[in-house]
Protein backbone atom coordinates (compact mmCIF):
# COMPACT_ATOMS: atom_id res chain seq x y z
CA UNK A 1 0.00 0.00 0.00
CA UNK A 2 1.19 3.47 -0.82
CA UNK A 3 0.33 6.47 0.86
CA UNK A 4 -1.45 9.53 -0.56
CA UNK A 5 1.60 12.00 -1.46
CA UNK A 6 0.57 15.68 -0.13
CA UNK A 7 -1.76 17.64 -2.72
CA UNK A 8 -4.46 20.54 -2.52
CA UNK A 9 -8.34 19.82 -3.09
CA UNK A 10 -10.19 22.45 -4.85
CA UNK A 11 -13.41 22.05 -5.76
CA UNK A 12 -14.87 24.94 -8.16
CA UNK A 13 -18.55 25.31 -9.09
CA UNK A 14 -18.24 26.69 -12.01
CA UNK A 15 -15.91 26.35 -15.46
CA UNK A 16 -14.67 29.63 -15.06
CA UNK A 17 -13.39 29.33 -11.83
CA UNK A 18 -12.17 25.38 -12.46
CA UNK A 19 -10.09 27.20 -15.08
CA UNK A 20 -8.92 29.95 -13.55
CA UNK A 21 -7.67 27.72 -10.35
CA UNK A 22 -6.03 25.16 -12.80
CA UNK A 23 -4.37 28.44 -14.50
CA UNK A 24 -3.45 30.46 -11.12
CA UNK A 25 -1.93 26.98 -9.71
CA UNK A 26 1.44 25.66 -10.35
CA UNK A 27 1.34 21.44 -10.60
CA UNK A 28 -2.28 21.33 -10.49
CA UNK A 29 -4.43 19.08 -12.45
CA UNK A 30 -8.01 18.56 -13.29
CA UNK A 31 -9.85 15.61 -11.53
CA UNK A 32 -13.55 14.03 -12.32
CA UNK A 33 -14.67 10.61 -11.08
CA UNK A 34 -10.81 9.90 -10.43
CA UNK A 35 -11.40 6.35 -11.36
CA UNK A 36 -8.00 6.14 -13.01
CA UNK A 37 -5.96 9.74 -11.89
CA UNK A 38 -6.51 8.77 -8.22
CA UNK A 39 -4.66 5.11 -8.95
CA UNK A 40 -2.18 7.19 -10.54
CA UNK A 41 -1.84 9.73 -8.38
CA UNK A 42 -1.77 7.59 -5.47
CA UNK A 43 1.45 5.18 -7.74
CA UNK A 44 3.29 8.32 -8.04
CA UNK A 45 2.85 8.70 -11.91
CA UNK A 46 1.17 11.80 -11.29
CA UNK A 47 2.40 14.02 -8.45
CA UNK A 48 -0.18 16.87 -9.05
CA UNK A 49 0.78 19.65 -6.41
CA UNK A 50 -3.08 20.58 -6.35
CA UNK A 51 -6.15 18.31 -7.79
CA UNK A 52 -9.27 20.58 -9.29
CA UNK A 53 -12.11 18.13 -8.90
CA UNK A 54 -14.53 19.16 -11.55
CA UNK A 55 -18.09 17.18 -9.68
CA UNK A 56 -19.75 19.87 -8.44
CA UNK A 57 -19.63 21.87 -11.79
CA UNK A 58 -22.99 21.06 -12.48
CA UNK A 59 -23.29 22.44 -16.10
CA UNK A 60 -20.16 20.16 -16.96
CA UNK A 61 -23.06 17.48 -15.85
CA UNK A 62 -25.35 18.26 -18.34
CA UNK A 63 -26.87 16.65 -21.82
CA UNK A 64 -27.85 19.21 -24.12
CA UNK A 65 -29.76 18.62 -27.22
CA UNK A 66 -30.49 20.91 -30.42
CA UNK A 67 -30.55 21.11 -34.06
CA UNK A 68 -27.25 20.08 -34.16
CA UNK A 69 -26.97 17.07 -32.14
CA UNK A 70 -26.35 16.30 -28.46
CA UNK A 71 -23.56 18.08 -26.38
CA UNK A 72 -22.89 16.12 -23.67
CA UNK A 73 -20.95 17.69 -20.75
CA UNK A 74 -17.41 16.34 -19.80
CA UNK A 75 -18.81 15.18 -16.01
CA UNK A 76 -21.85 13.43 -17.31
CA UNK A 77 -20.79 9.56 -15.78
CA UNK A 78 -20.53 6.78 -18.18
CA UNK A 79 -23.44 5.23 -16.59
CA UNK A 80 -25.80 8.05 -17.76
CA UNK A 81 -24.03 8.27 -20.98
CA UNK A 82 -24.93 4.28 -21.92
CA UNK A 83 -28.80 4.92 -20.40
CA UNK A 84 -29.33 7.61 -23.01
CA UNK A 85 -31.78 6.45 -25.04
CA UNK A 86 -31.00 9.42 -27.52
CA UNK A 87 -27.26 7.93 -27.62
CA UNK A 88 -28.50 4.43 -27.25
CA UNK A 89 -30.53 5.26 -30.72
CA UNK A 90 -28.28 7.62 -32.69
CA UNK A 91 -24.71 6.97 -31.25
CA UNK A 92 -24.91 3.48 -30.62
CA UNK A 93 -21.55 2.61 -30.36
CA UNK A 94 -20.79 5.74 -28.02
CA UNK A 95 -23.50 3.83 -25.86
CA UNK A 96 -21.82 0.43 -25.92
CA UNK A 97 -18.63 1.82 -25.36
CA UNK A 98 -19.25 3.58 -22.09
CA UNK A 99 -20.94 0.01 -20.87
CA UNK A 100 -17.54 -1.25 -21.65
CA UNK A 101 -15.30 0.60 -19.55
CA UNK A 102 -14.22 -1.26 -16.90
CA UNK A 103 -17.59 -2.25 -14.46
CA UNK A 104 -20.59 -1.24 -13.49
CA UNK A 105 -19.12 0.73 -10.13
CA UNK A 106 -16.83 2.25 -12.00
CA UNK A 107 -19.55 3.55 -14.66
CA UNK A 108 -21.63 5.12 -12.44
CA UNK A 109 -18.49 7.82 -11.47
CA UNK A 110 -16.62 7.72 -13.62
CA UNK A 111 -17.00 10.10 -16.46
CA UNK A 112 -17.07 10.95 -20.63
CA UNK A 113 -14.41 13.69 -20.28
CA UNK A 114 -12.32 11.11 -17.91
CA UNK A 115 -12.15 8.34 -20.34
CA UNK A 116 -11.86 10.65 -23.77
CA UNK A 117 -8.65 12.20 -22.08
CA UNK A 118 -6.81 8.76 -20.26
CA UNK A 119 -3.40 8.77 -19.77
CA UNK A 120 -2.13 6.28 -21.94
CA UNK A 121 -0.74 2.52 -20.30
CA UNK A 122 1.52 0.45 -20.49
CA UNK A 123 3.25 -2.81 -18.41
CA UNK A 124 6.10 -0.77 -17.41
CA UNK A 125 4.37 2.64 -16.48
CA UNK A 126 1.01 1.45 -14.98
CA UNK A 127 3.01 -0.31 -12.45
CA UNK A 128 3.34 0.79 -8.32
CA UNK A 129 6.40 3.00 -7.14
CA UNK A 130 8.95 0.45 -6.11
CA UNK A 131 8.68 -2.00 -9.23
CA UNK A 132 9.08 1.05 -11.64
CA UNK A 133 12.14 2.22 -9.48
CA UNK A 134 13.56 -1.80 -9.10
CA UNK A 135 13.05 -1.32 -13.48
CA UNK A 136 15.16 1.87 -13.27
CA UNK A 137 11.39 3.40 -14.24
CA UNK A 138 10.72 4.40 -18.09
CA UNK A 139 11.71 7.13 -20.35
CA UNK A 140 7.52 8.05 -19.70
CA UNK A 141 7.81 8.90 -16.22
CA UNK A 142 11.32 9.96 -14.39
CA UNK A 143 13.19 7.18 -16.58
CA UNK A 144 15.89 7.57 -20.14
CA UNK A 145 14.95 4.24 -21.19
CA UNK A 146 11.56 2.28 -23.23
CA UNK A 147 11.20 -1.08 -21.04
CA UNK A 148 9.25 -1.96 -24.68
CA UNK A 149 11.42 -0.96 -27.42
CA UNK A 150 14.98 -0.53 -25.80
CA UNK A 151 17.25 1.84 -27.97
CA UNK A 152 14.26 3.28 -29.05
CA UNK A 153 13.59 7.39 -28.41
CA UNK A 154 9.75 6.88 -28.59
CA UNK A 155 7.18 6.10 -26.12
CA UNK A 156 4.70 3.55 -27.04
CA UNK A 157 2.29 3.33 -24.36
CA UNK A 158 -1.16 2.53 -25.59
CA UNK A 159 -4.32 4.88 -25.21
CA UNK A 160 -7.03 2.84 -23.71
CA UNK A 161 -10.02 4.72 -23.32
CA UNK A 162 -13.25 3.03 -24.92
CA UNK A 163 -15.69 6.13 -25.97
CA UNK A 164 -13.09 8.06 -27.97
CA UNK A 165 -13.09 5.35 -30.73
CA UNK A 166 -17.14 5.17 -30.84
CA UNK A 167 -17.23 8.94 -30.96
CA UNK A 168 -14.50 9.33 -33.49
CA UNK A 169 -16.52 7.18 -36.04
CA UNK A 170 -19.59 9.71 -35.38
CA UNK A 171 -16.93 12.42 -36.63
CA UNK A 172 -17.45 14.11 -33.01
CA UNK A 173 -15.98 17.49 -31.71
CA UNK A 174 -15.12 18.75 -28.53
CA UNK A 175 -14.67 21.93 -26.38
CA UNK A 176 -11.75 22.88 -24.58
CA UNK A 177 -12.18 26.01 -22.55
CA UNK A 178 -8.83 28.02 -20.97
CA UNK A 179 -8.65 30.83 -18.69
CA UNK A 180 -8.47 32.93 -21.67
CA UNK A 181 -11.45 31.88 -24.27
CA UNK A 182 -13.02 28.38 -25.24
CA UNK A 183 -12.27 26.81 -29.09
CA UNK A 184 -14.30 23.83 -30.48
CA UNK A 185 -11.84 21.42 -32.50
CA UNK A 186 -12.32 17.95 -33.79
CA UNK A 187 -11.95 15.32 -31.74
CA UNK A 188 -9.47 13.51 -33.72
CA UNK A 189 -7.32 16.49 -33.14
CA UNK A 190 -6.60 16.48 -29.41
CA UNK A 191 -4.70 12.84 -29.94
CA UNK A 192 -1.03 12.55 -31.41
CA UNK A 193 0.94 9.44 -32.14
CA UNK A 194 3.41 9.88 -28.87
CA UNK A 195 2.84 7.66 -25.73
CA UNK A 196 4.34 10.20 -23.91
CA UNK A 197 2.54 13.39 -24.76
CA UNK A 198 -0.65 12.26 -26.75
CA UNK A 199 -3.12 14.82 -25.83
CA UNK A 200 -2.97 17.57 -27.95
CA UNK A 201 -4.68 19.56 -25.27
CA UNK A 202 -2.66 23.28 -24.16
CA UNK A 203 -1.91 23.02 -20.10
CA UNK A 204 -4.70 24.24 -18.47
CA UNK A 205 -7.05 23.53 -21.31
CA UNK A 206 -10.27 21.58 -19.72
CA UNK A 207 -12.08 19.48 -22.09
CA UNK A 208 -15.54 20.56 -21.59
CA UNK A 209 -18.09 19.36 -23.79
CA UNK A 210 -18.08 16.47 -26.39
CA UNK A 211 -20.25 17.13 -29.27
CA UNK A 212 -22.40 15.04 -30.98
CA UNK A 213 -23.25 15.63 -34.62
CA UNK A 214 -26.65 15.29 -35.80
CA UNK A 215 -25.63 14.94 -39.55
CA UNK A 216 -23.82 11.91 -38.26
CA UNK A 217 -26.40 10.33 -36.40
CA UNK A 218 -28.37 8.39 -39.39
CA UNK A 219 -26.34 5.29 -39.86
CA UNK A 220 -25.73 2.30 -37.20
CA UNK A 221 -22.12 2.02 -35.36
CA UNK A 222 -21.06 -0.51 -33.13
CA UNK A 223 -18.40 -1.09 -30.58
CA UNK A 224 -16.45 -4.01 -29.23
CA UNK A 225 -12.93 -4.75 -27.72
CA UNK A 226 -11.00 -7.69 -25.94
CA UNK A 227 -10.43 -7.91 -22.99
CA UNK A 228 -8.25 -10.34 -20.58
CA UNK A 229 -11.47 -9.93 -18.12
CA UNK A 230 -14.76 -9.88 -19.59
CA UNK A 231 -16.01 -8.39 -16.52
CA UNK A 232 -14.08 -5.45 -15.78
CA UNK A 233 -10.64 -4.17 -17.72
CA UNK A 234 -8.97 -1.99 -20.06
CA UNK A 235 -9.11 -2.68 -24.03
CA UNK A 236 -6.45 -5.12 -25.31
CA UNK A 237 -7.74 -4.04 -28.28
CA UNK A 238 -11.18 -2.46 -29.42
CA UNK A 239 -13.12 -1.13 -32.44
CA UNK A 240 -15.56 0.89 -33.17
CA UNK A 241 -17.32 0.53 -36.55
CA UNK A 242 -19.92 2.97 -38.50
CA UNK A 243 -21.51 1.87 -41.81
CA UNK A 244 -23.51 3.23 -44.62
CA UNK A 245 -24.99 1.42 -47.11
CA UNK A 246 -27.16 1.70 -50.14
CA UNK A 247 -28.49 -1.55 -51.11
CA UNK A 248 -25.56 -3.93 -50.88
CA UNK A 249 -23.01 -1.48 -51.83
CA UNK A 250 -20.74 0.01 -48.73
CA UNK A 251 -21.74 4.12 -49.28
CA UNK A 252 -19.36 4.71 -46.03
CA UNK A 253 -17.03 2.80 -43.96
CA UNK A 254 -15.36 3.86 -41.06
CA UNK A 255 -13.51 2.45 -38.24
CA UNK A 256 -11.51 3.94 -35.11
CA UNK A 257 -9.36 1.67 -33.46
CA UNK A 258 -8.35 1.85 -29.65
CA UNK A 259 -5.33 0.23 -27.48
CA UNK A 260 -3.48 -0.75 -30.50
CA UNK A 261 -1.42 3.20 -30.95
CA UNK A 262 -0.62 5.46 -29.09
CA UNK A 263 -4.11 7.36 -29.86
CA UNK A 264 -7.72 6.11 -30.82
CA UNK A 265 -6.41 5.39 -34.51
CA UNK A 266 -9.30 6.57 -37.52
CA UNK A 267 -8.73 3.61 -39.74
CA UNK A 268 -7.24 5.16 -43.31
CA UNK A 269 -7.99 4.53 -46.84
CA UNK A 270 -11.53 2.92 -46.00
CA UNK A 271 -12.99 5.12 -49.00
CA UNK A 272 -11.22 2.52 -51.71
CA UNK A 273 -14.07 0.43 -50.30
CA UNK A 274 -17.05 2.99 -50.83
CA UNK A 275 -19.50 1.74 -53.78
CA UNK A 276 -18.31 -1.96 -53.13
CA UNK A 277 -20.53 -4.58 -52.48
CA UNK A 278 -19.77 -6.34 -48.88
CA UNK A 279 -19.02 -10.12 -49.27
CA UNK A 280 -16.88 -12.25 -47.37
CA UNK A 281 -13.43 -11.22 -49.59
CA UNK A 282 -13.83 -7.64 -49.35
CA UNK A 283 -14.84 -8.49 -45.39
CA UNK A 284 -11.12 -10.37 -45.42
CA UNK A 285 -9.66 -6.93 -47.19
CA UNK A 286 -11.40 -5.05 -44.28
CA UNK A 287 -9.39 -6.96 -41.66
CA UNK A 288 -6.34 -6.89 -43.23
CA UNK A 289 -6.36 -2.86 -43.46
CA UNK A 290 -7.39 -2.70 -40.09
CA UNK A 291 -4.23 -5.11 -38.77
CA UNK A 292 -1.76 -2.94 -40.95
CA UNK A 293 -2.62 -0.20 -38.91
CA UNK A 294 -2.80 -1.27 -35.96
CA UNK A 295 0.42 -0.88 -34.47
CA UNK A 296 0.30 -3.00 -30.79
CA UNK A 297 3.79 -2.75 -28.87
CA UNK A 298 4.65 -5.03 -26.17
CA UNK A 299 2.77 -2.86 -23.63
CA UNK A 300 0.17 -5.18 -22.32
CA UNK A 301 0.98 -9.55 -20.65
CA UNK A 302 -0.78 -10.45 -24.24
CA UNK A 303 0.97 -10.60 -26.84
CA UNK A 304 0.94 -7.71 -29.87
CA UNK A 305 0.81 -10.67 -32.73
CA UNK A 306 -2.74 -11.32 -30.61
CA UNK A 307 -4.33 -8.03 -30.46
CA UNK A 308 -3.21 -7.01 -33.85
CA UNK A 309 -5.16 -10.30 -35.12
CA UNK A 310 -7.97 -9.77 -32.68
CA UNK A 311 -8.91 -5.89 -33.59
CA UNK A 312 -8.69 -7.15 -37.16
CA UNK A 313 -11.26 -9.61 -36.44
CA UNK A 314 -13.17 -7.69 -34.11
CA UNK A 315 -13.56 -4.74 -36.66
CA UNK A 316 -14.63 -7.31 -39.42
CA UNK A 317 -17.48 -8.78 -37.35
CA UNK A 318 -18.60 -5.80 -35.92
CA UNK A 319 -19.09 -4.93 -39.99
CA UNK A 320 -20.31 -7.36 -41.19
CA UNK A 321 -22.87 -7.35 -38.30
CA UNK A 322 -24.36 -3.76 -39.40
CA UNK A 323 -24.54 -4.37 -42.75
CA UNK A 324 -26.50 -7.53 -41.82
CA UNK A 325 -28.52 -5.48 -39.79
CA UNK A 326 -29.16 -2.47 -42.05
CA UNK B 1 -4.99 22.26 3.19
CA UNK B 2 -7.70 20.63 5.10
CA UNK B 3 -11.53 20.89 3.59
CA UNK B 4 -14.31 21.53 5.56
CA UNK B 5 -17.11 18.86 4.78
CA UNK B 6 -20.49 18.10 6.15
CA UNK B 7 -21.76 14.61 5.09
CA UNK B 8 -24.44 12.15 6.43
CA UNK B 9 -22.77 9.26 7.45
CA UNK B 10 -24.34 6.16 7.78
CA UNK B 11 -27.93 8.17 8.75
CA UNK B 12 -26.19 10.43 10.61
CA UNK B 13 -24.38 14.45 10.04
CA UNK B 14 -21.30 14.94 10.72
CA UNK B 15 -18.72 17.91 10.00
CA UNK B 16 -15.07 16.91 9.37
CA UNK B 17 -11.83 19.38 8.41
CA UNK B 18 -10.32 16.81 6.26
CA UNK B 19 -6.67 17.12 4.77
CA UNK B 20 -7.60 16.92 0.53
CA UNK B 21 -5.65 14.39 -0.20
CA UNK B 22 -7.40 11.74 2.23
CA UNK B 23 -9.30 8.88 0.53
CA UNK B 24 -12.54 8.33 1.78
CA UNK B 25 -11.13 4.79 2.92
CA UNK B 26 -8.67 6.08 5.22
CA UNK B 27 -11.35 8.65 6.51
CA UNK B 28 -13.84 5.68 7.21
CA UNK B 29 -11.09 2.77 8.90
CA UNK B 30 -8.43 5.23 10.62
CA UNK B 31 -10.70 8.55 11.48
CA UNK B 32 -14.06 7.09 11.58
CA UNK B 33 -13.00 3.71 13.12
CA UNK B 34 -15.61 1.98 10.64
CA UNK B 35 -13.13 -0.72 9.84
CA UNK B 36 -15.93 -2.92 8.29
CA UNK B 37 -14.98 -1.74 4.81
CA UNK B 38 -12.13 -3.48 3.35
CA UNK B 39 -8.55 -2.37 1.42
CA UNK B 40 -8.32 -5.26 -1.26
CA UNK B 41 -6.11 -3.82 -4.02
CA UNK B 42 -5.96 -0.35 -3.69
CA UNK B 43 -6.57 0.63 -7.35
CA UNK B 44 -10.60 0.06 -8.14
CA UNK B 45 -10.08 -3.58 -9.57
CA UNK B 46 -11.53 -5.58 -7.09
CA UNK B 47 -14.53 -3.85 -5.30
CA UNK B 48 -13.88 -4.09 -1.88
CA UNK B 49 -13.59 -0.80 -0.97
CA UNK B 50 -17.19 -0.57 -2.49
CA UNK B 51 -19.72 1.83 -0.15
CA UNK B 52 -22.90 3.70 -1.31
CA UNK B 53 -22.50 7.56 -1.94
CA UNK B 54 -26.16 8.72 -2.68
CA UNK B 55 -27.18 5.24 -3.18
CA UNK B 56 -24.93 4.25 -5.64
CA UNK B 57 -21.94 1.90 -5.52
CA UNK B 58 -18.18 3.74 -5.38
CA UNK B 59 -15.07 2.95 -4.69
CA UNK B 60 -13.74 4.21 -1.54
CA UNK B 61 -10.22 3.70 -2.15
CA UNK B 62 -10.62 5.59 -5.00
CA UNK B 63 -12.65 8.67 -3.80
CA UNK B 64 -11.76 11.66 -2.12
CA UNK B 65 -13.09 11.77 1.16
CA UNK B 66 -13.38 15.85 0.65
CA UNK B 67 -15.55 15.42 -2.27
CA UNK B 68 -18.04 13.67 -0.32
CA UNK B 69 -19.39 17.20 1.29
CA UNK B 70 -22.59 17.12 1.01
CA UNK B 71 -22.93 13.38 0.42
CA UNK B 72 -24.44 11.21 1.78
CA UNK B 73 -22.21 7.97 2.34
CA UNK B 74 -23.74 4.73 3.37
CA UNK B 75 -21.26 1.44 4.86
CA UNK B 76 -21.33 -1.88 5.88
CA UNK B 77 -22.22 -0.95 9.56
CA UNK B 78 -25.10 0.81 8.30
CA UNK B 79 -27.12 -2.07 7.13
CA UNK B 80 -28.15 -4.25 10.88
CA UNK B 81 -31.52 -3.01 12.48
CA UNK B 82 -31.44 -4.02 16.09
CA UNK B 83 -28.84 -5.98 16.12
CA UNK B 84 -30.31 -8.22 12.85
CA UNK B 85 -28.77 -8.72 9.92
CA UNK B 86 -30.63 -6.78 6.85
CA UNK B 87 -31.87 -9.03 4.20
CA UNK B 88 -28.51 -9.08 1.49
CA UNK B 89 -26.26 -9.90 4.87
CA UNK B 90 -28.65 -12.79 5.94
CA UNK B 91 -28.48 -14.32 1.98
CA UNK B 92 -25.06 -14.21 2.04
CA UNK B 93 -24.95 -15.80 5.47
CA UNK B 94 -27.47 -18.33 4.86
CA UNK B 95 -26.56 -19.16 1.18
CA UNK B 96 -22.82 -19.66 2.04
CA UNK B 97 -21.98 -16.25 -0.01
CA UNK B 98 -19.31 -15.58 2.10
CA UNK B 99 -16.40 -17.78 2.52
CA UNK B 100 -13.15 -15.79 3.65
CA UNK B 101 -14.96 -12.75 4.28
CA UNK B 102 -12.81 -10.26 2.85
CA UNK B 103 -14.89 -9.53 -0.29
CA UNK B 104 -18.03 -9.09 1.64
CA UNK B 105 -18.58 -5.76 2.77
CA UNK B 106 -17.95 -4.58 -0.56
CA UNK B 107 -20.40 -7.33 -2.29
CA UNK B 108 -22.77 -6.99 0.50
CA UNK B 109 -23.32 -3.03 -0.24
CA UNK B 110 -22.62 -3.41 -4.28
CA UNK B 111 -25.83 -5.68 -3.95
CA UNK B 112 -27.60 -3.34 -1.96
CA UNK B 113 -27.25 -0.37 -4.48
CA UNK B 114 -28.27 -2.96 -7.18
CA UNK B 115 -31.56 -3.93 -5.38
CA UNK B 116 -32.36 -0.58 -4.91
CA UNK B 117 -32.06 0.08 -8.41
CA UNK B 118 -33.59 -2.96 -9.17
CA UNK B 119 -35.44 -5.03 -7.11
CA UNK B 120 -36.34 -7.98 -9.04
CA UNK B 121 -32.94 -8.77 -10.74
CA UNK B 122 -32.64 -11.96 -13.23
CA UNK B 123 -29.12 -14.15 -12.96
CA UNK B 124 -27.95 -11.77 -15.66
CA UNK B 125 -28.57 -8.57 -14.24
CA UNK B 126 -27.30 -9.81 -10.79
CA UNK B 127 -23.65 -10.81 -12.36
CA UNK B 128 -23.40 -7.30 -14.90
CA UNK B 129 -24.32 -5.75 -11.53
CA UNK B 130 -21.76 -6.97 -9.24
CA UNK B 131 -18.94 -7.37 -11.79
CA UNK B 132 -16.94 -5.11 -10.43
CA UNK B 133 -16.49 -6.83 -7.52
CA UNK B 134 -13.77 -10.33 -7.31
CA UNK B 135 -14.14 -12.70 -5.02
CA UNK B 136 -11.66 -15.52 -4.94
CA UNK B 137 -13.32 -18.03 -2.51
CA UNK B 138 -16.62 -19.04 -3.69
CA UNK B 139 -16.76 -18.95 -7.67
CA UNK B 140 -19.64 -16.68 -7.62
CA UNK B 141 -22.55 -19.16 -7.60
CA UNK B 142 -23.36 -18.75 -3.95
CA UNK B 143 -23.30 -15.15 -4.37
CA UNK B 144 -25.76 -15.19 -6.94
CA UNK B 145 -28.00 -17.48 -4.93
CA UNK B 146 -27.17 -15.19 -1.56
CA UNK B 147 -28.68 -11.68 -3.96
CA UNK B 148 -31.49 -14.03 -5.25
CA UNK B 149 -32.39 -15.07 -1.67
CA UNK B 150 -32.78 -11.77 -0.39
CA UNK B 151 -34.71 -10.23 -3.34
CA UNK B 152 -37.16 -13.00 -2.82
CA UNK B 153 -37.08 -12.00 1.39
CA UNK B 154 -37.40 -8.15 0.56
CA UNK B 155 -40.53 -8.76 -1.80
CA UNK B 156 -42.16 -11.44 0.12
CA UNK B 157 -42.06 -8.52 3.20
CA UNK B 158 -43.04 -5.76 1.08
CA UNK B 159 -46.23 -7.82 -0.08
CA UNK B 160 -46.92 -8.84 3.24
CA UNK B 161 -46.62 -5.05 4.44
Amino acid sequence: MELMPDFDLHRPTDVEEAVRLRAETEGALYVAGGTDMIVNVRRGIEQPAALIDLSSVKELQEIVEDDDGLHIGAAVTLEILAGDTRVQESFTAVAEAATAVAGPTHQSYGTVGGNLCLDTRCLFYNQSEWWRKSNDYCMKERGDICHVAPGGKRCFAAFSGDVAPAALVHKAEVDLVSATGRRRVSLADIYRNDGMNHLAIEPGELLAVLHLPKAESGQPSTYEKARVRGSIDFPLAGAAVWLNQSGDKIEELRIALTAVNPYPHLVKNLDKFSGVKLDDNVLNEIAEMVQSQAKPMRTTTVKPWYRRRVVGAIARRLTAKLSQAS
Amino acid sequence: MKNFVSMTLNGRARDDAIPGNMLLIDFLREIVGYTGTKIGCDGGECGCCTVLIDGKPRHACLTLAAVCDGAEVETIESLETEGRLSAIQRGFHEKLGAQCGFCTPGMVMAAEGLLRENPDPNEDEIRKGMAANICRCTGYVKIIEAVQAAAQEIASKEDAA
